[in-house]
């Protein structure tokens, strides 16, 4: 089967039909072992045991930009190539990437308490996320707005394209600005600072949770082409009656 | 091996939980939506509405 074939809504449903139960599979696996692993990493000298809370923290964080940069792709699947399959990629995505920036954005704030003293603090890496989160809404509600799926679907493209700008502003703002947030340990020039005990099961559960991503993707993927189906044959329905 | 959640345990435990509640969630959405739709395109096919193509809106394999 050649890329171009998953561009045809039904071979899409066949394909992911026979892939997603392994998906998921994996996603399992990975899961407890990322799990076992980051109940059992030793503490940090300086943040004890909230280490652990890094573990679903960071990859959630990371998810966060990796969605939108997604559905960037997909929205310019649907502006530039017209892919049957872009717009409906972009709008699956979309719940899933706001869920997980809510989680960076908890998780992140229950580790500030102890550490920082603070749940929050206005600072430019923590509002920029809380921007992206408001952003996942803001396009969820203009799919729901617009009734017809393709005039959505190009509104969307543009939106999502121009939020695009604020991911490198997520990354770098640690470095731009005085932030309490610390500066990139993992994904840095050098190399990561993270020991080994602390980098193995923190990189198991960033892969974990982007299979979970792929696999929810792909589901709520279907969902869509399903709910698009409906829609059609309801408009056939009415017209039908019209006639 | 044990594990020790020392003095902020609290704020452990409710991370991982929040983690594993929302995950389940959007578990539940993704099949509670597929069972909807698939039910909403069998009874319209139960009532003749059928696809140009004449193949079933079900059918995924």
């Amino acid at each position: 089967m050649s890329l171009i074939d998953l561009a045809n809504p039904t071979r899409f449903l066949a394909l992911t039909a026979r892939v997603l139960p392994w998906l998921a599979a994996t996603t399992v696996i990975l899961l407890t072992i990322g799990l076992y692993q980051s109940a059992y990493a030793p503490d940090d000298y300086q943040q004890g045991a909230t280490v652990k809370i890094m573990f679903i923290h960071v990859p959630n964080a990371w998810l966060s930009m990796f969605v939108w940069g997604v559905m960037s792709i997909a929205s310019l699947g649907t502006l530039v190539w017209r892919h049957p399959l872009a717009d409906v990629a972009a709008k699956a995505a979309a719940p899933i990437g706001a869920a997980f920036t809510f989680l960076a954005l908890l998780t992140g704030s229950l580790w500030g308490r102890p550490m920082w003293g603070t749940y929050w603090e206005w600072d430019a890496r923590l509002t920029s996320v809380l921007i992206l989160f408001l952003m996942y809404l803001g396009l969820m509600a203009l799919w729901r707005a617009v009734d017809d799926p393709a005039r959505a679907a190009r509104a969307a493209a543009v939106l999502t394209l121009v939020g695009a700008i604020n991911l490198p502003i997520i990354k770098f703002s640690v470095d731009w600005w005085n932030t309490l947030h610390q500066p990139a340990s993992v994904m840095r020039v050098g190399g990561s600072t993270l020991d080994k005990s602390f980098l193995i099961p923190l990189l198991v559960m960033a892969i974990a949770f982007t299979l979970l991503f792929v696999t929810l993707h792909l589901a709520a993927m279907r969902n869509e082409i399903l709910r698009r189906r409906v829609r059609s044959l309801q408009m056939m329905q009415a017209s039908q009656k019209a006639a | 091996m044990t594990m020790s959640l020392g003095p902020y345990a609290s704020f452990i435990v409710t991370s991982y939980a929040a983690a594993a509640l929302v995950v389940v969630i959007l578990i539940g959405w993704v099949m509670l939506d597929y069972r909807s739709q698939t039910q909403r395109l069998r009874e319209l096919e139960e009532r003749g509405i059928t696809r140009r193509s004449g193949r079933n809106a079900t059918e995924l394999r």
